[in-house]
């Protein structure tokens, strides 16, 4: 029935918009093989938003949402915050709960759904920032923790209360000034990606957003270690470009230098998480990687761009001129959610042979 | 007095404030009055056949094929459409859409009143939709137009509708559709 949910009774096919159509004919429910590559023309995956453009929250949050192994029977809690903007927008069950309730909402459903659908996998995932995960929220965090509820936290760390306008927050780093707290942070980052280790978590990681495929691939592996064992706990750097002064173009590079510095790789698995994953690789490989290998005949061009009605074109002309010449050529864009001057990426395949890959190419 | 509209915006449920409630098992709401559920039916019947523009708006609950209650309640509005000669619009989802909606060919619950204005609707059936968003937009539809609004509702009705019918299940529906055949008869239409 979950999948059900999405399909148009055939009688109002001719009234409802292409939008709602295309949802039906080309989302990625109950399709077992998801992942990154599926951005760039999949409907369900937040199309549009309302964060500030070049947001790197937004680029987290669709990260994200291609990672689900099973996006029809996942539930979102969410707290208040720049996250809960984004999901009206986005095709996906989703709970709003009170700001830092999120982790004591989500172990409820998750017992609910356990209850009520005995034999079926229903993941809850919750996707909060650091004020409602780290500061007002922490004892719910915690305590979900020590209870061993068999959900996903994921920490959207912004370092700073975004959305009423620049306080500090037990995430800031020490020193950091915001217009809201003009003294400075006085004492240190708290360590929370630390804080899950000892609390109990199966599964815990810190990383920024800056590596599409390796976000995808933690968030999945934090979902399958949450089904059997316990709870996980991503620690996810998306910075607010705004706070810290940053244009719209630049919170990609902020995130690449912050993994060289207060986000460097933190990643802890539990001796049981990792045998299990490994037992898991074993059986369902295809699930948990897809496969990007580049075929031996085939060129892949990737040109990043702002805005980037030029890179679209200059792809674009690339692969009509190999097909002129009796080459296989695919050319895509590849957007973010936000609306103009954002950072983007155009990618060309050129082959001897046909190509079947589409989507993004980040294995050059 | 769930009268016809515009009501203009109170701060107070006007419905409810008028002492209006939704209608007991087996019984409509007819604006103010409590009355058998086949007088309203022939009602509705009446004023869908000769408002301008008349229109059924389905919501998630039948337009999506989630159960086979659903899927038969699909057939029976695509006929019921038919008998009435009404155009169909869809409120498929109930976010709020930026920067506006296509009041053309979609109806949003958070400004409902856009697609009324657009199309000049001056009757219309809210079906399948659920009963929280149901409220609103009839709320706001009253508030702002002259549309008469009819409520068929699987559970127990809406009071701001202008006419709401309550418990209509598939076999309601094909009932609906025979009085509604017979009035269309009567009317000469």
């Amino acid at each position: 029935m979950s999948v059900d949910i999405y399909k148009i009774n055939p009688e109002f096919r001719d009234i409802m918009p292409k939008d709602i159509i295309d949802l039906e004919d080309n989302a990625t429910w109950g399709v077992e093989k998801r992942g990154i590559s599926d951005l760039t023309d999949k409907k369900e995956l937040l199309e549009e938003h309302s964060l500030c453009a070049g947001c790197p929250e937004s680029a987290a949050l669709r990260y994200i949402l291609t990672a689900l192994p099973k996006p029809e029977d996942t539930i979102i809690v969410n707290s208040t915050g720049c996250t809960s903007l984004m999901f009206p927008h986005i095709a996906l069950h989703t709970v709003h709960s009170l700001f830092g309730n999120q982790n004591a909402v989500a172990s409820g459903i998750k017992r609910a759904l356990e209850w009520r659908f005995p034999d079926k996998v229903k993941d809850v995932v919750v996707l909060a920032g650091d004020g409602a995960t780290i500061d007002i929220g922490l004892d719910y965090t915690l305590q979900s923790f020590f209870r061993q509820e068999k959900i996903t936290t994921i920490c959207f760390d912004n370092e700073v209360y975004a959305n009423t306008g620049g306080q500090e927050s037990g995430s800031t780093p020490k020193g950091q000034v915001f217009k809201m707290a003009p003294k400075g942070k006085v004492f240190d980052k708290v360590r929370m990606w630390e804080l899950a280790v000892t609390s109990g978590c199966q599964y815990s990681v810190k990383l920024t957003a800056s590596a599409p495929k390796s976000v995808a691939k933690v968030v999945r592996e934090a979902i399958f270690i949450a089904r059997e064992l316990g709870p996980t706990y991503i620690h996810l750097y998306t910075p607010c470009i705004l706070e810290i002064g940053l244009s719209a173009s630049e919170g990609l590079w902020e995130m690449k230098e912050q993994d060289k510095d207060r986000f460097v790789s933190f990643k802890y698995v539990s001796d049981e998480a990792a045998a299990y994953l490994k037992e898991l690789k074993k059986i369902r490989s295809s699930i948990m990687s897809r496969d990007t290998s580049m075929a031996k005949d085939s060129i892949k061009i990737r040109m990043p761009a702002l805005g980037g009605q030029g890179a679209v074109t200059a792809a674009h002309i690339a692969a009509t001129a190999a097909d002129t010449e009796g080459y296989y050529a695919v050319s895509n864009p590849f957007f973010g959610a936000e609306k103009r001057m954002a950072p983007s990426e155009s990618y060309t395949r050129l082959a001897t042979v046909p190509i079947f890959d589409r989507g993004g190419s980040y294995i050059s | 007095m769930a009268n016809l509209g515009p009501a203009y915006y109170a701060p107070y449920p006007v419905a409810t404030y008028d002492g209006l409630l939704t209608p007991p098992e087996g019984k409509a709401l007819l604006l103010t009055d409590i009355v058998d559920e086949e007088v309203a039916m022939r009602e509705v019947a009446r004023v869908m056949l000769t408002s301008e523009n008349a229109t059924i708006f389905p919501g998630p609950q039948v337009l999506y094929a989630w159960s086979d209650e659903a899927k038969k309640k699909a057939t029976l509005i695509k006929e019921m459409s038919e008998v009435l000669n009404a155009k169909m619009i869809p409120m498929y989802d109930y976010r709020p859409k930026y920067p506006k909606i296509d009041p053309e060919v979609e109806i949003n619950p958070n400004h409902p009143n856009l697609t009324i204005w657009h199309n000049n609707i001056k009757a219309a059936i809210f079906i399948g939709v659920h009963c929280h968003y149901a409220n609103v937009a009839l709320k706001i539809v009253r508030a702002e137009t002259d549309c008469y609004t009819v409520g068929m509702c699987a559970l127990s009705g809406h009071e701001d509708a202008m006419a709401t019918i309550r418990d209509q299940h598939s076999e309601d529906l094909a009932r609906f559709i025979e009085i509604a055949k017979e009035v269309k008869q009567e009317l000469g239409k």
